[in-house]
């Protein structure tokens, strides 16, 4: 029964991308449905109408899109339900499907933990799919055909689904690859440009190279198994050398996908150039489909976990984490801004799960499972706020026609109902009270404290740092949102085209965001019920589950002990009401003191003007200043002089590029290598079909020597 | 009848914050030779703000008029908190002392907002400088209470204390350490000297007041009594963290006023030190403050280290 539903998911999608080719299959709907008029002798005449109008050009497109983005949206209803029922039931649902090869069947298994993962896709589709049809009416249909899109997002969807359900090496790499290829399309959507097709083929490029790792760490567990399904896989056993290269392997593929440092690049290039439903789908779901296959290789298959396994993840989540956000604050592109973050969210993600692993390690299975649950508390929070900030995004975009935060200002009164959701998704992420994000930071803090247990010393002074770093993470993603939030609605307009602004009419686009916003507020104030489905994902991954489980009710949270830490969001958030209520009751009540409206104050010059404001380069100047080694900055300024002596000031023009490190230090010297090895490979092509024979000749004879 | 205290305790803290800033200026004067105004002079300060019609600049959203009841609600919940004149309160169980430098972010994430709101260069000035500051602090600041709580193995506050009071007079190196990175924490966020002058607003070097220019009336009221609120949240933490005798354990009358009374004094004489700081030290360059905050985020991190070397149980 779960199995159905979820095998529903994942059809539902499928029929979504297929019926977004129907696209142009307007006139051979008509003959359908004349054909089966004048087959059914009782039609009447009404009927007749309904058909005909809504098969006229226009409104059979919008039609048709409706109905693509409602089994999107079902599909993602159908998900969240399975995730649902085998969340609250932890059962392990087995089955196989005879497709594929004839003696390579594919292996489903749905457990808790592919549960959990659909649950967090189920709710981004969802969420998109209101988005969605609103969004994609931009675009123009004859150079950017919504048959393309449709198809592509109804595979990348069912792609990530079937991730989640795969039980065997080859039918995961299938479905990773459907993933990654169908996100490929869409990330080349909208290819006249030429940076657009050079971010998808940078994609394209490093989803293929992570993909071979992925397989060649599968090939390694399979090296010591006798097959490919997950169950011989996690029967074998391992010598410690060659679990470790297993496990380099794999997080060299799922962190490619996921957005590690140094192996980030593609996020920066490909978030912005897609729709923005596809850049939420990418970063708000793929990169938790990712952090999935991690999981379910590391936990699941290669079952004995190594403490210095943890402590990689835990640098490497460390160094992504503080380079993500401080590469995030230097942008003036919204959402490579937002692509940036992603990284910062997922070096977090990371550093909480090599937490986990270290303490599994040592023998302690109950903070193992705070650490866990942390993790995977912190992704379904980002997958909620970070796909809200990209819906909001797109919105921006939709209206303003632009993503520089440097042209923007003044909307919060343009868009007050796109301002107000926006500033919930800007709170979560910076991991305020109240909302999501901060709970999830919060059980970080708790995993992090709880080092004293641990004996080795190298660790118990190493893991504070961390915890320390990742405080710096949060308070910078504050400073960070608070320029992007500030930048954007607050102020006065920067441009014309955002002067000119106004709230989106769509109530689609609107009810998109407005859903996950409330679910940030929601599990913000009451974690309980996530983190009591989270605790059965651990109890049956690790087999243990929080030290202290009675104290998971709707009001307190204490992860360890009630002694130990508590926090209760409710009571915050009734205590935080009465103060303020008590303050706004007593300073309103006299009328006379009523606020007035008067001109900003201009310290007597007068004449402001919106280019006196803050920008995004001056705002983050300091940062720039404090932390100048962490980027490649290049800055000029140019001064026009004229007047008698030349000395007169008449233009300055400021040119600020921020360049990320990866690329010289590691990308630069790959291209170059691999440049050297093709000139070399070059020289025995000759271009002489003589020579070619007898390479062939020689091969045919080498192999031939080889067999025999 | 805990409750009650704990709103009583929350109380207190409120209406005592513009005392101490009061009783800090007037220190202050006296060191700097100035005939001090009275302790109660913030009170009256406060009072006739309430009494003003703020005035708004055309350009203000909403969010500029909401956050002055924002960032004071918040910084009162901070209060909640941090235990005052008892320990053991039910409002502290209800968030612990992460939750607590949540609520001064949160206070902070608006005040930054709500300079950036009005659009012109002074707000964005102070808020760009007040989120860079902030960055360096928290760390620092974080590094410090882990050592507390790593030590007490609970981060939440009232149990720490309780864990303080109980161990008796140990002198503790990771405590030393800890205390100092603190103190300077607390004096970079709250905006006193070297960091921040709170009494002046030349251009190129305010930071808290560059924020707040815009604001009048009722609206400068509050900010300026979350400020002084925070203030005296910073005091106590260090008085209570780490010289917590005299609190109340148990809730009987006689304990609470004895409680109240060490409070005072502590404070009284944290504050003199503070005023003595201030007028010996000289406002710092903006771009040294990072300096400053590295040393106290490495004092914090020697406080740890030295924890859990030399006094951690294996």
């Amino acid at each position: 029964m779960i199995l159905v539903l979820a095998y529903c998911a994942v059809l539902l999608s499928f029929a979504s991308g297929l019926l977004a080719l129907m696209m142009h299959q307007r006139h051979n709907f008509l003959a359908l449905s004349q054909y089966w008029l004048k087959k059914s002798p009782d039609s009447n005449r009404n009927y007749e109408l309904v058909i005909d109008s809504s098969l006229e050009e226009k409104q059979f497109l919008i039609l048709l899109r409706q109905a693509v983005f409602v089994l999107l949206g079902l599909s993602g209803i159908f998900a969240v339900l399975a995730g649902l029922s085998v969340l609250i039931s932890k059962e392990v649902v087995t089955d196989q499907i005879s497709l594929g090869l004839p003696w390579l069947p594919w292996h489903v298994r749905f457990d808790c933990l592919s549960g959990f993962f659909f649950l967090i896709v189920g709710i981004a589709v969802s969420a998109v799919s209101l988005y969605g049809p609103g969004y994609v009416n931009s675009y123009d249909e004859s150079q950017h055909p919504f048959a393309v899109l449709g198809l592509f997002t109804g595979l990348f969807v069912a792609g990530m689904l079937l991730v989640l359900l795969a039980d065997d090496a080859f039918f995961f790499m299938i479905a990773w690859e459907l993933m990654s290829v169908a996100s490929y399309f869409l990330v080349a959507f909208q290819h006249e440009n030429s940076a657009n097709r050079r971010a998808a083929f940078l994609y394209l490029l490093m989803a293929e190279v992570g993909a071979l790792a992925i397989i060649l760490g599968f090939g390694v567990l399979a090296g010591f198994a006798d097959g490919f399904t997950f169950d011989a896989l996690r029967e074998a056993k391992l010598s410690t050398t060659w679990a470790s290269i297993a496990f380099m392997l794999a997080l060299l593929g799922f962190g490619m996908k996921a957005g590690i440092v140094p192996v980030h690049v593609w996020l920066p290039e490909a978030h912005p150039v897609a729709p923005s439903h596809i850049s939420a789908l990418m970063s708000g779901v793929m990169l938790k489909v990712a952090l999935y296959g991690l999981i379910r290789f590391c936990f699941d298959l290669l079952g004995d976990v190594h403490w210095q396994w943890g402590v990689v993840l835990l640098i490497l989540g460390t160094i992504s984490a503080l380079g993500g956000i401080l590469y995030a604050m230097m942008q003036t592109n919204l959402k490579r801004l937002l692509a940036y973050s992603s990284v910062e969210n997922i070096g977090i993600i990371f550093m909480v799960l090599g937490l986990s692993m270290i303490f599994m390690a040592n023998g302690q299975p109950q903070l193992a499972a705070l650490g866990l649950l942390a993790a995977l508390f912190h992704a379904f929070n980002h997958a909620l706020f970070k796909n809200l900030l990209f819906l909001g995004a797109g919105i921006i975009q939709h209206q303003t026609h632009q993503l520089n935060i440097d042209m923007m200002g003044g909307l919060i009164k343009k868009m007050p109902k796109t301002s107000v959701l926006f500033l919930i998704g800007c709170m979560s992420i910076s991991s305020l009270p109240l909302f999501n994000g901060f709970v999830s930071e919060w059980l970080a803090f708790q995993t992090a404290l709880q080092v004293d247990v641990l004996d080795n010393g190298v660790l118990r002074s190493l893991i504070p740092v961390a915890a320390a770093a990742l405080a710096l993470t949060a308070a910078l993603a504050a400073a960070c949102f608070v320029k992007v939030f500030g930048l954007i609605f607050l102020g006065q307009p920067r441009s014309h085209h955002c002067d000119k602004a106004h709230e989106v009419q769509d109530k689609g686009m609107l009810a998109g965001p407005a859903l996950l916003a409330g679910l940030c507020f929601l599990f913000g104030i009451f974690p309980g019920p996530v983190i009591s489905l989270i605790n059965g994902v651990s109890g049956q991954l690790l087999g243990e589950t929080l030290p202290n489980d009675a104290a998971l009710g709707w009001l307190w949270l204490a992860p360890v002990s009630a002694n130990q830490a508590s926090y209760a969001p409710p009571l915050v958030l009734i205590g935080a009401l009465i103060a303020g209520g008590i303050s706004f009751w007593y300073l309103r009540r006299n009328p006379t003191t009523a606020l007035r409206r008067a001109e900003t104050w201009d310290c007597g010059f007068g004449g402001l003007t919106p280019s006196m404001q803050y920008s995004s380069s001056a705002f983050t100047m300091p940062f720039r200043r404090i932390f100048a080694k962490v980027w490649i900055v290049d800055e000029q300024i140019d001064k026009d002089m004229h007047g008698a002596m030349n000395q007169d000031v008449a233009a300055v023009h400021y040119q600020l590029q921020i360049q990320d490190h990866s690329w010289p230090r590691l990308y630069e010297p790959i291209e170059h290598g691999v440049n050297a090895l093709a000139k070399l490979v070059g020289r025995i092509q000759t271009g002489n079909i003589r020579l070619y024979l007898s390479y062939s000749l020689a091969t045919l004879l080498l192999l031939l020597w080889v067999i025999s | 009848m805990n409750w009650l205290i704990a709103v009583l305790q929350t109380t207190l803290f409120v209406i005592l914050a513009p005392l101490l800033a009061g009783w800090v200026k007037c220190c202050k004067c006296r060191l700097q030779n100035r005939k001090a105004p009275s302790v109660f002079q913030s009170y009256r300060d406060l009072l006739k703000l309430t009494y003003k019609q703020p005035v708004v600049s055309e350009q203000a959203s909403w969010l500029f008029i909401k956050a002055p009841y924002i960032i004071f609600s918040a910084t009162v919940l901070a209060a909640t908190v941090v235990p005052l004149i008892a320990v053991d309160l039910p409002t502290s169980a209800s968030a612990d002392v992460i939750v607590m430098v949540g609520f001064f972010a949160f206070a902070r994430f608006f005040l930054a907002l709500a300079g950036l709101d009005v659009g012109t260069a002074f707000g964005g000035m102070g808020s760009s400088r007040e989120m860079t500051i902030s960055s360096l602090a928290e760390p620092a600041m974080l590094m410090a209470i882990f050592t507390l709580t790593m030590a007490a193995s609970t981060t939440n506050l009232s149990f720490a204390i309780a864990h303080v009071l109980g161990e008796g007079l140990v002198l503790r190196p990771s405590f030393v350490f800890a205390l100092a990175a603190l103190i300077l924490v607390a004096i970079a966020e709250t905006g006193r000297i070297p960091v921040d002058n709170p009494a002046t607003h030349l251009e190129l070097t305010m930071i808290h007041e560059a924020m707040i220019l815009e604001y009048s009336g009722r609206h400068l009221g509050l900010i300026e009594w979350a400020s002084q609120l925070k203030l005296m949240l910073y005091g106590v933490l260090i008085a209570n963290i780490f010289f917590p005798w005299g609190i109340a354990e148990t809730l009987s009358l006689e304990a609470l006023g004895y409680g109240l009374l060490a409070i005072m004094g502590k404070l009284a004489v944290l504050a003199i030190f503070l005023a003595i700081a201030e007028t010996l030290v000289a406002k710092m360059r903006l771009f040294r403050v990072q300096e400053y905050l590295s040393f106290a985020y490495l004092l914090g991190l020697l406080g740890m280290l030295s924890h859990i070397i030399l006094e951690a149980s294996r």
